[in-house]
């Protein structure tokens, strides 16, 4: 059955995510020849629209209120609510980030729905829509379905494919009228932590220390590999426990969950809660001393060595390669 | 200030998971307190310490999570009550069980709700924002830090790395992100004292809910584990070699570069 299905975009640092172009073709899918409707709240929201319907919505609807600037639970639910309601949608799909997962869940229990969580696959046959997600942080997966009514999901970034970007397609930007009123937050302040602002999760390689890196020092020689390929750079829960890296880069089961094109573990032994967070990255290279470490059982491509040797030597190969 | 914590039984982190016929075998694995939960009821500890007031920590499960519900009282909850799921006949999920606390929350008086950022077995984190909207009351997610001073609460959140510093108010529902504290491990005294400490079961009649109306949304058609990984390549020579052989694969073998 063709489906009416509502896709919350995202903006970050005034782009798009890359998720909001995942989560559109997740939604042309479960769409099944139905309509693909963005939504898009925030400053100057308007001017992202039309990227939105080339890479696969039929139209958008934006809002541009003061109070949608700064994400906030209240606000972006009552807004989205609203769009809920003037639209009735038989099927929404919002990115699994910091916001996405804060509100989803809200907005489904107003709805009195399901809603199936950082779905890395979905299928659909005829009126079956089957969402594929990890279990156990990427232990295990599982297959799920909503029961009936509303397909509501949150998509994992970095999994789905996005649809080619067609510049030539062309859809309706209407601005809504949306009423947010009682906001019972108030962001006083954001800072900045990350470098370079690349996300763990959505980044496409991420370089990662672990005990072996030996220091906060230490951490400045993957930083540099890092700069060098556009990476982010995570940490295993040694790394964060030892106070070498913030919390915030822990990689692991009781960390963040990545599913990057390419990971580079440096002195990284590889305990089983880390393996969890990390071992469904696409290409995995091991950097370490310990010709036995677990991290070598999952990794495509092994250097056994001295990181503080390795790493340096890899970075101006690559600052060779890439110039 | 009244303090309510939501907790899960969840599989140890150092467990593997085996999977037969699509359903994840228990049998012999070690079981804990959801490790973000912990941060939830060390918080609870010290806003108990600081403001005073009384911790209870509820779990929904079954007689199982008695065990970890007794941990709790250990490391210092006050109270624990158990929403017992074991004659619950139709399916359970995030929405049945956010329902299931919900109604009880509803008769409680609190002024604080804490949980953990997500739970480490099922990762979908639903079932707090889903009792925060459900009491109709104000949350924040993945908190790394809070202060309440009267109504008044400052609180830092963890977005994606970056930090947000956000001023709201009670009644109010926190999830705990690490970093936020350093869970306390039960301490002798604390194991006897727990063992007197009230442990209340509940079921969904006492809560007055209706089994058909709270069943699960959502349907699981199979679990399984994914395709094992095949060795990979350990590269030899001198470290100069391996390196550029390294580089050479990355971009022609793998094309991730």
């Amino acid at each position: 059955m063709a489906k009416k299905v509502l896709v919350l975009g995202e903006l970050k640092g005034g782009e798009l995510r890359n998720v909001t172009f995942e989560a559109i073709a997740a939604a042309s899918q479960v769409a099944n020849g139905g309509e693909v409707v963005g939504v898009l709240f925030g400053e100057n929201a308007s001017s992202h629209a039309e990227k939105m319907i080339h890479s696969g919505a039929d139209r958008v609807l934006v809002a541009e209120n003061d109070e949608l600037k700064q994400f906030t639970t209240d606000a972006y639910t009552q807004a989205f609510l609203q769009v809920v309601e003037s639209e009735k949608p038989e099927g929404i799909m919002i990115g699994h980030t910091s916001s996405g997962k804060d509100i989803a869940p809200r907005i489904a229990t107003k709805l009195g729905a399901g809603l199936i969580s950082d779905a890395v696959d979905v299928e659909v046959n005829g009126d079956d829509v089957v969402f594929t997600r990890p279990i156990y942080s990427g232990k295990a997966f599982e297959k799920k379905q909503i029961e009936e009514g509303l397909v509501f999901a949150t998509i994992r970034p970095n999994n789905i494919a996005p649809l080619e970007e067609d510049t030539a397609r062309t859809g309706d930007i209407t601005t809504v009228d949306v009423d947010i009123k009682d906001l019972r937050t108030i962001v006083k302040e954001v800072v900045k932590k990350t470098s370079g602002g690349i996300d763990l999760a959505e980044a496409s390689i991420i370089v990662s220390g672990g005990r072996g890196v030996k220091s906060a020092e230490g951490f400045k020689t993957l930083e540099e590999l890092a700069e060098v390929l556009g990476a982010a750079v995570g940490a295993s829960r040694g790394a964060c426990d030892a106070g070498y890296c913030d919390y915030s880069m822990q990689i692991g089961q009781t960390g963040k969950v990545v599913t990057p094109d390419l990971y580079i573990a440096c002195g990284i032994s590889g305990a089983i809660q880390h393996l969890a967070g990390m071992s469904n990255s696409k290409v995995i290279v091991a950097i370490n001393k310990d010709p036995e470490a677990p991290i070598f059982d999952v990794a495509d491509y092994g250097i056994v060595g001295d990181l503080f040797d390795v790493v340096p030597k890899l970075t101006e190969a690559f600052k060779k390669e890439l110039a | 200030m009244n303090i309510f914590v939501l907790m899960k039984r969840t599989f140890d982190t150092e467990e593997k998971i085996v999977i037969n016929d699509g359903v994840v075998d228990e049998e012999g694995a070690e079981f804990i307190i959801n490790p973000y939960d912990e941060y939830a009821i060390e918080e609870a500890i010290v806003l108990r310490d600081e403001h005073g007031g009384e911790v209870t920590v509820v779990t929904v499960g079954d007689e199982e999570a008695e065990k970890e519900l007794r941990t709790a009282l250990a490391m210092g909850a006050d109270k624990a009550v158990l929403i017992d799921m074991e004659d619950f006949d139709e399916e359970i999920d995030h929405f049945t069980v956010a329902e299931a606390l919900t109604a009880y929350l509803k008769e409680q008086d609190y002024d604080i709700i804490l949980g953990g950022n997500v739970a480490v077995d099922d990762g979908a984190g639903q079932v707090a924002p889903r009792v925060a909207e459900g009491l109709g009351i104000n949350q924040v997610t993945t908190i790394t830090g809070i202060q309440v001073d009267g109504e008044k609460v400052e609180i830092e959140r963890d977005v994606e790395g970056d930090v947000e510093k956000i001023e709201t108010s009670l009644p109010l529902l926190v999830t705990c992100q690490q970093g936020l504290n350093e869970p306390r491990y039960p301490s002798l005294p604390g194991i006897m004292k727990a063992k007197k400490k009230p442990l209340d079961t509940l079921d969904i009649d006492d809560l007055d809910l209706d089994e058909e109306e709270i069943a699960a949304k959502t349907k699981t058609l199979d679990k399984y584990l994914p395709p094992e990984k095949g060795a990979g390549k350990v590269l030899e020579g001198e470290i100069d070699e391996q390196v550029n052989e390294l580089v050479s694969l990355l971009k022609n073998e793998a094309k991730v570069i």
